[in-house]
């Protein structure tokens, strides 16, 4: 058995029919850690996460989770696992406190064991108020939070996280990084999976970037960072005219591609010197005269991130298989 | 780099499984919250039956003559009792797909609870939700005329027969919802299978009366002796057997329980099987 990896998975294929949605990943995640699966949608983020919760069979490799195999032992891991789906699965028919007692019991608590952890979860997760009432009538924030309760009601000792901000609006999503905050402070050791950049470096110690089933890059945020050329620069021109001009001039300061984008008068590169970069950047433009609209220093986008990784956009259409099979 | 945190505060070793019939028990305690807090999804099981048992009574009664004599309305409520019960499929189909697509199931596939516990306890539910149009059908009854005119035991036999044939219907109930992916889906064919399948029968007129093939569809349909075994055993007025009727119309209760159990034996495999096929994805 291994106690260092809560997570350790080994060449995990899954296949559904011709469609292979994970082409063998191998991963782990070191007990007591945040790791988030960085990838579009249909990178296999959720199918990696399904099969780890037992939900779904790997086609080929081999996973334990909290040192019991998902394929053998799935009834041993499911005693130990918290999972939120995408959507939050609470039910909306029961209050929240009826929620939680309900998955104590599934817990395998006693009612009376059920209802203290009930209490105790709508403490913590700011629900008190609204404990007695049904959970259709909560805001979207809080059901994700009801959901985040609901995955802690046994306790955990690993916690599976799919999406956990998708859909919510920015002020719900930090509301909801300060829950996961406190999680992650009591040594939970948690998976969770995301689109977004900012939110993996906000949460995650460890970042894999998967597409379509495979897993293009791992690291910290760091490190991923400085591999995919870390902050861009970008400047908005006040005249489209001027575009070739300022794609020139920024090409020679950072060194680096420029991506222009024509529509919002944009040029970005990435800034390998940052700040010192966004000033030189300045300079440059005010000699050649050109006038901006804005000038900004930011993270790159995920988009970014996969045109450096994989030259593909994130969000491009698939390609469509060769009509081998179509001759007749 | 990576930072290993102290250790979790949970406890050394999860609670030891508490078994099937604990899990089943919770799992239909959140069937019966949702019952009561969805009265308009019970209008199959409440309102449906009673209506069937004016309409037919106050509007095609008086058409309609029963070969044998006796009051129609009396006639009436086996077949409204059999209807009834074959529409328990219904219920359990869309409380499953409802499941399905609100994501349901994979929470509590993902707990650490017996297996089957998730189907045993939308079994259980439906067994109980099968006796309620079950009563409100025999209190209507009692207002405009019906009565138990057999013995206790011949009426104890009755009602048991028809929560014999819920729980099986139960089973079908699951096969559908699993077959089928959407809750539109399970009213659409709910409508185009069930809903006729029990007009093929001596639901509501004696089986005497119909052409041909269709009478031996009728007669062979276990709705048929569903209804005329709840007759018999209810001791109402039920068309009196011919020689050279088929052995179905004959021995209406035998024939009933083959199907009861025919029904279990093969659709609980294939319900659990195609549930569970269902769930992969």
């Amino acid at each position: 058995m291994d106690n260092e990896h809560a997570v350790y998975a080994r060449g995990l294929v899954k296949r559904f029919g011709e469609k292979v949605a994970l082409a063998g990943v191998d991963f782990e995640v070191k007990t007591g850690t945040v790791t988030a699966i960085l990838g579009p949608n249909g990178a296999g983020k959720t199918t990696a996460v399904r099969i780890l919760a037992t939900l779904s069979e790997a086609t080929e490799g081999e996973a334990t989770v909290a040192g019991f195999d998902v394929r053998t032992q799935g009834h041993e891991v499911r005693r130990r696992i918290g999972l939120a789906a995408q959507d939050a699965t609470v039910d909306p028919l029961l209050t929240g406190r009826e929620n939680l007692v309900m998955l104590g019991e599934l817990h395998q608590m006693s009612r009376a064991e059920a209802s203290t952890r009930a209490e105790q979860l709508l403490g913590e997760f700011s629900l008190l108020d609204a404990a007695d009432r049904r959970v259709s009538t909560y805001s979207g924030g809080m059901r994700r939070r009801l959901d985040l309760g609901a995955t802690m009601v046994a306790h955990p000792s690993v916690l599976f996280l799919d999406e956990p901000t998708t859909g919510l609006d920015p002020r719900a999503r930090n509301e909801l990084w300060g829950v996961l905050d406190t999680l992650v402070e009591r040594g939970t050791t948690v998976l969770l999976t995301t689109q977004y950049l900012d939110e993996a470096e906000r949460l995650a110690d460890d970042i894999i970037v998967i597409d379509q089933g495979r897993i293009i890059a791992r690291g910290d945020a760091r490190t991923l960072k400085r591999e995919l050329g870390g902050d861009h620069v970008q400047v908005v021109l006040v005249d489209a005219a001027r575009l070739p001009e300022a794609e020139r001039l920024l090409a020679q300061v950072t060194g680096a591609k420029v991506t222009v984008d024509a529509g919002i008068r944009s040029v970005v590169a990435a800034a390998s010197n940052g700040v010192d970069t966004l000033v030189q950047v300045a300079t440059a433009l005010s000699s050649a005269g050109i006038a901006v609209e804005d000038l900004s220093i930011r993270q790159p986008t995920l988009d970014e991130v996969f045109i450096a990784l994989t030259n593909s956009p994130a969000y491009d259409e698939p390609v469509e298989a060769s009509p081998e099979g179509v001759r007749s | 780099m990576t930072t290993t945190r102290p250790m979790i505060d949970h406890a050394a070793e999860p609670p030891r499984s508490r078994g099937l019939l604990h899990d089943t028990w919770v799992i239909a305690k959140r069937g019966l919250v949702h019952m009561r807090r969805q009265p308009e999804q019970l209008t199959d099981a409440t309102i449906q039956p009673v209506m069937f048992v004016l309409l037919f009574a106050y509007v095609f009664g008086g058409a309609i003559s029963v070969p044998g004599g006796g009051q129609y309305r009396e006639f009436l409520m086996g077949g409204i009792f059999a209807q009834t019960v074959v529409f328990t499929a219904f219920g359990v189909a869309l409380t499953l797909a409802n499941d399905r697509k609100n994501q349901a199931i994979d929470r509590f596939r993902s707990l650490p609870i017996a297996r089957g516990a998730v189907l045993s306890g939308h079994a259980l539910t439906n067994l109980m939700k099968a006796m309620l149009p079950i009563i409100l059908m025999s209190l209507c009854g009692l207002i405009i005329g019906w009565r138990i005119r057999s013995g206790i035991g011949d009426a104890v036999l009755g009602y048991g027969l028809l929560m014999g044939f819920s729980f099986a219907m139960i089973w079908v109930g699951i096969l559908l919802g699993s077959a089928i992916p959407s809750p539109e889906g399970v009213t659409g064919v709910g409508f185009t299978v069930l809903f006729p399948l029990t007009f093929m029968a001596s639901t509501f007129v004696p089986t005497s009366t119909m052409p041909g093939i269709l009478r031996v569809i009728a007669e062979w349909n276990p709705v048929t002796t569903l209804a005329d075994a709840a007759r018999i055993l209810f001791g109402n007025p039920n068309t009196p057997t011919m020689p050279g009727d088929p052995w179905s119309i004959a021995h209406p209760i035998a024939y009933t329980i083959i199907w009861i159990v025919g029904i279990i034996v093969v659709c609980a495999p294939l319900a659990v099987r195609s549930y569970e096929k269902s769930l992969e994805k």
